[in-house]
């Protein structure tokens, strides 16, 4: 196999959350990492959604199925139901639409999964505070040439949570790979959710 | 390096075994003409069939040695380090049966009359393709494709193997078709078979015996085809509202470069085309629908569907629109088949599907690099 497993500290959260030979889709799969890991760990059926042309060349050479389409126009080609899961690892401060999509998730699986940077991290909120957008490596972005349109805290992500009748079933903060529990929107570099319609 | 196949020639298999098709005719015998590319290796694993277009034939690749620029319609994708990589797989080309390039068809002897069959010649479906490629298949003692690739009605001819035969396919590469045709398609196919079937010279099918061919009707199904198999934007970028001479003269000659390319394309066509397997090939296309047998719900009409599938459509196409490729694809997922969808962007329309582009070429060798691997 020549392609190299991009293996990110929170694929393996997410695979924690998933049961063995459960069906996933993968939002914004990228190369297909997270579902060949999870395919290979955990035995799963999954299925990746990307738009960009590279990252379909990638997962198909990762063995990895992907369905070439655009997030932002819904995912109206997928059945009620038809996954256990529905992954957005690291997209969801990068889509424009983002409390449609959300709804799409909970629509096409049982459940939902989202990491996200938070942006509540407190290094993020000191470049802030010496007046620059922060930059970093969960946020390696510059501010005129980010993706990410929408980004969010932990706190901002869970009052969204609750305005649109989403019950979060679990959540894991993470810094530098490790896991985080005290004071997490202020210590915590990157967030993952699980959650349903509630 | 080289990437050609080289010089190849045409092979030809007869068959004995009267053939019931699907609209209950009996072909009494029939022969196929194809061509084989690279080796079959030991444990005959190694076959890829390709099942052709409309108006394709059995030489998709490499040149005859007689006839050294008549290069093969798919040579662009089939050779050495090519995405069908001649050097891995065992690549076989047909004629399909009602063609006129050396199978069986209406321009075949009768055995019945003595005569071309004309007329006599039974309406062919991609079932009945299928099931003929099938018999060549058992004819060259191969039970199971490593895959089975098509473009347009030849990605409808791929579709049907992993329905009619699930286990003797284990990849499928369903390029620019589409799970049935629409109206608007149909309409299409119906005024070409109008344009031929009002040729004075077609002689309700039978214009063999007449000496003559139907090259007006034949002419006419070829332009409206070809406008339908490109692009508004190919057709502005390559022709736009040039003048052949520069200026207009107020009559009814060839006076833009788009009407001279139509005519060109057309009668080129009409000189090397048989009007009658012009007119059976449509109607393949318009009887082509799986879904219809399961209450028109192609999610049960795939549940037979054992293989794993690439598909792929192009943004520009809107003869076999990437709309009607997802639909392939949404039923397979449904069915939890192993599944990608590509759609290219392109700006050539249909023809997309014959033509040289970065990202289509960078998928079809991803995707059979691993079908290769497979076979180690």
């Amino acid at each position: 196999m020549s392609t190299i497993i991009n293996t990110r500290p929170d694929f393996a959260a997410i695979a924690r959350w998933i049961p063995q030979g459960a069906s996933v889709l993968d939002l914004g799969c990228g190369d297909g990492s997270l579902l060949r890991y999870l395919a290979e760990a955990r035995q799963v059926r999954g299925y990746g959604v990307e738009i960009a042309d590279d990252n379909i060349v990638a997962c198909i050479k990762n063995g990895v199925n992907v369905i070439q389409s655009n997030l932002e126009s819904g995912l109206s080609g997928f059945e009620d139901h038809a996954f256990d899961y529905v992954v957005l690892s690291q997209t969801l401060q990068a889509t424009r639409h983002t409390e449609p999509l959300v709804r799409e998730m909970l629509r096409v699986g049982h459940e939902g999964i989202v990491s996200f940077p938070n942006f509540g991290y407190w290094k993020a909120r000191l470049n802030v505070l010496r007046g620059h957008m922060p930059v970093s490596d969960v946020l390696p972005y510059q501010w005129y040439d980010t993706p990410n349109v929408h980004l969010c805290t932990l706190d901002d992500f869970e009052m969204f949570c609750d305005k649109y009748q989403i019950s979060i079933l679990e959540r894991r903060v993470m810094t530098e790979g490790n896991e985080v529990h005290l004071l997490p929107n202020l210590l915590g570099a990157t967030a993952m959710y699980r959650f349903k319609r509630a | 390096m080289n990437t050609s196949v080289g010089i190849v020639s045409a092979q030809r298999a007869h068959f004995d075994t009267p053939f019931t098709l699907k609209s209950g005719a009996v072909l009494p015998h029939y022969d196929l003409v194809y061509e084989t590319y690279g080796t079959l290796n030991a444990d005959k694993s190694n076959a890829i069939l390709i099942c052709h277009a409309l108006s394709g034939h059995h030489h998709v690749a490499g040149v005859y040695a007689d006839e050294p620029k008549n290069l093969g319609w798919w040579d662009n994708m089939v050779g050495p380090g090519k995405p069908l990589d001649t050097d891995k797989f065992f690549v076989i080309g047909l004629n399909n049966l009602g063609g006129c390039h050396g199978s069986t068809g209406p321009s075949s002897q009768n055995p019945a009359t003595g005569h071309p069959y004309g007329a006599a010649f039974p309406v062919l479906t991609v079932e009945d393709w299928v099931e003929s490629q099938a018999r060549l298949a058992d004819w060259l003692g191969i039970w199971q494709f490593a895959a089975i690739v098509g473009g347009s009605l030849g990605g409808m001819q791929a579709l049907q193997w992993s329905l009619s035969y699930p286990e003797r396919a284990r990849h499928v590469l369903v390029i620019a078709a589409a799970p049935k045709l629409t109206a608007q398609n149909i309409a299409f196919n119906d005024v070409a078979r109008n344009a031929i079937l009002t040729d004075p010279d077609f002689h309700g099918g039978d214009y063999y015996q007449h000496h003559t061919v139907p090259k007006r009707g034949l002419r006419l199904a070829r332009m409206l085809g070809h406008i339908t198999y490109l692009s508004d934007d190919a057709m502005a970028n390559k022709f736009g509202r040039e003048l052949r001479h520069g200026k207009v003269n107020y009559g009814y000659d060839i006076e833009f470069q788009i009407e001279s390319y139509l005519r060109y394309q057309g009668d080129k066509f009409a000189g090397y085309f048989d009007a009658n397997t012009y007119m059976l090939m449509t109607k393949a296309l318009d009887y082509f629908d799986p879904a219809h047998d399961f209450e028109h719900d192609l999610n049960r009409a795939f549940a037979r569907a054992q293989a794993n599938f690439l598909v792929v459509s192009f943004s520009t196409d809107w003869r076999f629109a990437p709309e009607r490729s997802r639909e392939i694809a949404d039923a397979l997922l449904h069915n939890r088949r192993n599944v990608s969808y590509a759609e290219i962007a392109s700006a050539h329309g249909h023809d997309s599907f014959l033509m040289e582009d970065a990202q289509y070429m960078a998928v079809m060798h991803a995707y059979l690099e691993r079908v290769a691997e497979e076979l180690k």
